[in-house]
């Protein structure tokens, strides 16, 4: 029963149905394997009476044949998502011992289907980051190390906990969430496949808000198949969620291994930068071939506004992330430091709350959003983002189905390696991913390949909106030629 | 343009963030690099381009306007740091 955790989800979900073991025997398996990987640092909490208690619910439920899609799966949940009687921190000082008194949509959707808690996982503060270095609880390492090194290097972020846990087989899948290329950049640099769908398809209730007009949810799996059988219980409209979108939620799984035959894929010239590495290059290419020789046919596409989405974003981000961010003022939940007055209270725990990166942009966000200030930057971004947007559509309207790009600009790198020196270094990983975001469609990454330090690097499909069954067929593609790609255990 | 570090304490103070003064220069240099980052958006021609305010072609739903809700007092305060009852406590605000 030691190869447990090896299984896939979809290949769990027949075992558990076939009774070859229980969800108490996956879940006690995962609980080891957590145990054992804890110099990853991928969970901030480990729930383990609690998935116990889930797994031994659902054996009885499955045993009863009242099974839901997800019965006995054993998953982590990333610490944005407020889960009732667990504490939920956002990897922030600020939320202290938060402990929701409610739990939020999209996690109560897998329950529904029978999925098992094991602990809450790792992020950057409030989501803010590419290498999950700003945690509050410290650094994820990646269970991806350079051949023949020991350094340890980072899992992306802002899910580097959810990317992290699921590449090294400590639970099943994960959720994590999406405001810049927070799911796909970490899902590249852990060999993991990872959907941000549009926005409004899953509900954001219950999520510690970051910027409300980008931030959307999506599963982190180790397979398109996977991906989809947990996206089919996550997504869905939510009348709390007055941005959930009220379209029927269609089986995503039964896009997997449909034919791409036909499909138009748009490679935009756009995202062929200066200086590239000749890796990323050849990779991009080669994904190219293999969904042409799957009957797919390539055309060449133009994003004019591709650089400007970088930009705009770090103030449309930053912007919504200072309003949001508000709350945290010490009286309702949280940190409360003393002041002599209560604006000194608020001022002195966001101070001592909030880490160096959160501080650095709800200061940037006030300043774009401050008299004087507002047209010239937030208002010119949000007309920079309506023609980010426009590139797009103007591309599906030729009749493109999907558009292929890298999904980063490098393979993962060392803790401590980037942005030290300027943010904006950290900044630039989210080159190919954000401009998904900022026009709200949906994107898959998914392995394709190794760099020559065996680093794996991961290939970005862009959807039409709500076309997230498209980006799944092509993933599969992609998975099926690239093969699956597994991290040598070290820990 | 860039911020002097007068313009640092203010928006500091806007944000309700406390900043020390050997703090200010640190910031200073980290804000002047994010605004010299996205400066390249003034090359844009945004002449007569609306500005984006819904990411998804679709109107505000509006909820019913009925009570499903409330009733959670206890709920609301028990992650207060400090309550009396059902009230949060705040250092004085009106003399």
């Amino acid at each position: 029963m030691t190869d447990l955790t090896s299984l896939t989800l979809a290949e769990a979900r027949k075992g558990l149905a076939d009774k070859t073991f229980t969800s108490l025997e996956l879940t006690d398996a995962h609980l080891s394997a957590i145990e054992a990987a804890r110099v990853l640092n991928a969970f901030v909490m480990e729930t383990p009476d609690r998935a116990r208690d889930m797994a031994k619910a659902v054996d009885e439920k499955i045993a009863k044949g009242d099974a839901g899609p997800l019965a006995g799966i054993p998953l982590g949940i990333k610490d944005l998502f407020a889960t009732k009687g667990v504490r939920t921190t956002a990897c922030s000082k600020i939320l202290g011992n938060f402990v929701p008194t409610y739990e939020s949509t999209i996690t109560s959707q897998l329950w529904r289907d029978g999925a098992v808690m094991l602990g809450k996982l790792n992020n950057d503060e409030f989501a803010m980051g590419s290498a999950n270095e700003t945690s509050c609880f410290g650094p994820v390492g990646n269970p991806w190390r350079r051949d023949g090194s020991n350094t340890m290097l980072v899992p992306g972020g802002s899910s580097g906990g959810s990317a992290s846990a699921v590449a090294a087989l400590l639970c099943m899948g994960a959720t994590a969430t999406d405001t810049g290329g927070s799911i796909r950049q970490p899902a590249a640099f852990t060999a993991t496949v990872g959907i941000k769908p549009t926005y409004g398809r899953c509900s954001r209730w219950g999520i510690v808000a970051f910027a409300s007009s980008l931030d959307q949810a999506g599963p982190i799996a180790r397979t398109t198949r996977d991906a989809a059988m947990l996206l089919r219980s996550m997504a869905g409209h939510d009348p709390k969620d007055t941005t959930s979108v009220d379209v029927a939620v269609p089986d995503y799984e039964a896009a997997i291994g449909r034919s791409v035959k036909g499909l138009r894929i748009g490679i935009p010239k756009e995202y062929r930068l200066d200086g590239m590495p000749a890796e990323i290059e050849k990779l991009w290419s080669e994904g190219a071939a293999w969904l042409k020789a799957a009957g797919a046919e390539l055309v060449e596409v133009s994003l004019p506004h591709t650089k400007y989405a970088l930009p705009a974003y770090y103030i449309v981000a930053p912007a919504e992330a200072s309003s949001n961010l508000a709350r945290y003022d010490g009286v309702r939940y949280g940190l409360r430091e003393q002041g002599k007055n209560i604006i000194e209270q608020y001022e002195n725990t966001r101070a001592r709350g909030f880490g160096a990166e959160v501080r650095r942009r709800v200061m940037i966000g006030t300043y774009v959003l401050s008299a004087g200030y507002y047209d010239a930057y937030y208002l010119r971004a949000q007309k920079v983002r309506t023609l980010i947007k426009k590139d797009f559509e103007d591309c599906f309207a030729k009749g493109v189905n999907a558009i292929l790009t890298p999904a980063t600009p490098s393979a993962a790198f060392g803790i401590g390696e980037k942005g030290g020196a300027d943010p904006v270094e950290m900044y630039l990983n989210d080159i190919f991913t954000v401009t998904v975001n900022m026009a709200g469609l949906p994107g898959i990454a998914v392995p394709a390949g190794k760099d020559a330090q065996g680093l794996p690097l991961g290939l970005q499909l862009i959807g039409r909106p709500f076309d997230e069954e498209t980006l799944f067929s092509l993933g599969e593609v992609i998975e099926q030629a690239a093969g699956r790609f597994t991290p040598a255990r070290w820990w | 343009m860039s911020v002097d570090a007068a313009t640092v304490r203010r928006i500091a103070h806007l944000a309700r963030i406390a900043v020390s003064e050997d703090e200010v220069p640190h910031l200073q240099g980290e804000l002047n690099a994010m605004l010299a980052f996205v400066e390249q958006l003034s090359e844009v021609n945004v002449e007569g381009v609306e500005p984006m305010t819904s990411v998804t072609p679709m109107r505000m739903k509006k909820r019913q306007d009925l009570v499903n809700d409330g009733e959670i007092a206890d709920d609301i305060v028990a992650n207060a740091p400090a309550t009396e009852g059902h009230f949060f406590l705040v250092p004085k605000v009106v003399e």
